[in-house]
């Protein structure tokens, strides 16, 4: 597919997908693109002349092909032979740490069940973290940015663990030249000063999981006990959030099920809070838990964007603005084509480590033994595997080649597809139809900003 | 131009000409980490 046109906050929309460029275009325009490449102008008129008179849509003809002599409608695929012809070597430069196989809650919908990934609870020990920095060091080859995501079940069960890790990395930095940035995912209910200002000075990012209004959360979010953490986590992540200044980064993140499909009304809620960096995502679960997204939501789930795309724009020119995580393309930039095309990088650029130190090609697989590529102590033992995640790219997924989110997408998540479709080369169609309306969303939003 | 306006003009086309250094960040899509599209993220080397 080589266009993709839609209709969104009253403007027609048309994205050509391989060369990125966007238009706003009129009606004319917009209809004649239905025929342009299959009849002449002579048939266009006689189609649409009961719309549209003579003159009209010869102009509208002759716009349209100078923009595909300049290469920015009907653009050809330029890119296939880069990836198809890389086979250098592939560098692992980031690392999720699985600082803890354990967690204080048990969230209805956690994929790694309760935190303990099916397996023992475990906390990973100050041994196994030092020798996973040493692993991805020398690993990243000439890569000089590392990334390490402290992640879990919950990371600061393990607090003590995190601040040797961290300590450790400092060091090795300084030997290496290497930048490393941490990142540490948390549910906020064990964050107190003492751990907040080591967060804030030594992560990169720091992501606080809420799901929005307290009914919501409180559903869903919940201890052993059965209570809710609401009330606990909302003063602590507020507190957290004020000491991130001076562009330090943070998101304030949930997810949305089958109970909030109203996702809108969380992350109005989230916004009202004073939060600049929200995401409300949807949660992948099997057809059959109760929690799941299923084809018959999606009709609200579209509504539900389309009211937050029109929102942001309000809130935006009234200097009220904040960031929707999924809306934020970056339309003039964005990383270049060479990314784009190479995906998530799970399984070799970015892999996950267990409380044991087994190396799993990302987070969601852990646990899979069929998936496991090696150990931090012994080293990689399936090569293979990280071939078929390297070569697990959108030119050998057959639906995300006559897809036009594509290059915004980059192929889905491996973990997904491997999930609902024994094949990480198959999308999650649910995932594809959500993702495609999201960035649909997030290019209505530029387009109007820039339409003042 | 009458009937286009053009808000883009292809900016992955021309990130050809950039490096392909693979210094940017990774990026995951799963609803419990960061997860970024990978539009949204920034390039190292601007
Ligand atoms: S994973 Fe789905 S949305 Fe993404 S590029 Fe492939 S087909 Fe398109
Ligand atoms: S496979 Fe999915 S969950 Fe794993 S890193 Fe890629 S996008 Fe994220």
């Amino acid at each position: 597919m080589k266009l993709h046109k839609f209709k969104q906050m009253g403007m027609n929309i048309v994205i050509d997908v391989n060369s990125g460029a966007i238009h706003v275009v009129d009606d004319i325009v917009y209809d004649v693109l239905d025929y342009y490449k299959n009849l002449s102008l002579d048939e266009i008129i006689n189609k649409l002349q009961t719309k549209y008179n003579k003159e009209q849509l010869e102009e509208a003809y002759d716009e349209i092909r100078q923009l595909e002599e300049e290469g920015m409608l009907y653009t050809e695929d330029p890119y296939k032979n880069i990836i198809l012809n890389d086979n250098g070597p592939s560098y692992i430069k980031a690392m999720c740490l699985n600082i803890a196989h354990d967690c204080n809650l048990k969230c209805k919908y956690c994929f790694a069940s309760e935190g303990d990934y099916k397996g023992e609870r475990k906390l990973m020990s100050a041994e196994v973290g030092k020798k996973a920095i040493d692993f991805v060091i020398e690993n990243a080859g000439p890569r000089r940015n590392v990334e390490i995501d402290l992640f879990g079940g919950e990371p600061l069960m393990n607090f003590k663990v995190v601040k040797e890790i961290v300590e450790y990395a400092r060091q090795r930095e300084k030997e290496t030249g290497k930048n490393i940035r941490f990142t540490i995912t948390t549910n906020a209910t064990l964050l107190t000063d003492e751990i907040m200002d080591f967060i804030d000075e030594n992560m990169g990012n720091v992501v606080l999981s809420i799901d929005g209004r307290k009914e919501v959360n409180d559903n869903i979010r919940i201890r052993y006990d059965g209570t809710g953490t609401f009330d606990d986590i909302l003063p602590k992540i507020k507190k957290m959030v004020e000491k991130r200044k001076d562009g330090k980064q943070y998101y304030v993140r949930g997810t949305f099920t089958r109970e909030n499909l109203d996702f809108y009304n969380d992350v109005m809620m989230l916004a009202d809070e004073g939060f600049k960096e929200i995401s409300i995502e949807p949660v992948v679960l099997e057809d059959k838990h109760p929690l799941s997204l299923r084809e018959e939501d999606l009709e609200t789930i579209y509504e539900q964007y389309d009211k937050l795309a029109e929102e942001i724009v309000r809130r935006e020119k009234e200097g009220k603005g904040f960031k929707f995580y999924h809306f934020n393309i970056d339309v003039n930039g964005g990383p270049c084509v060479y990314k784009r095309i190479s995906g998530c990088g799970a399984g070799y650029e970015y892999v996950a480590v267990t409380p044991d130190g087994d190396i799993y090609p990302c987070h969601q697989f852990v646990g899979n033994e069929d998936f496991k590529l090696g150990n931090v102590f012994t080293g990689i033992e399936n090569n293979e595997l990280i071939k078929t995640f390297k070569n697990g790219h959108i030119y050998n997924k057959p639906k995300c080649m006559e897809c036009w989110a594509r290059f915004y997408c980059s192929g889905g998540c491996q973990a997904n597809n491997y999930s609902f479709n024994k094949d990480i080369h198959i999308p999650y169609e649910l995932g594809c139809k959500m993702m495609k309306k999201r960035v649909e969303c997030a290019i209505a939003i530029k387009a109007k900003l820039m339409e003042e | 131009m009458k009937h286009i306006k053009t808000i883009n003009m292809g900016a992955l086309k021309n990130s050809i000409a950039k490096p392909g250094c693979k210094e940017c960040a990774n990026s995951c899509q799963s609803a419990c980490k960061t997860s970024c599209t990978v539009a949204n993220l920034e390039c190292e080397n601007r």
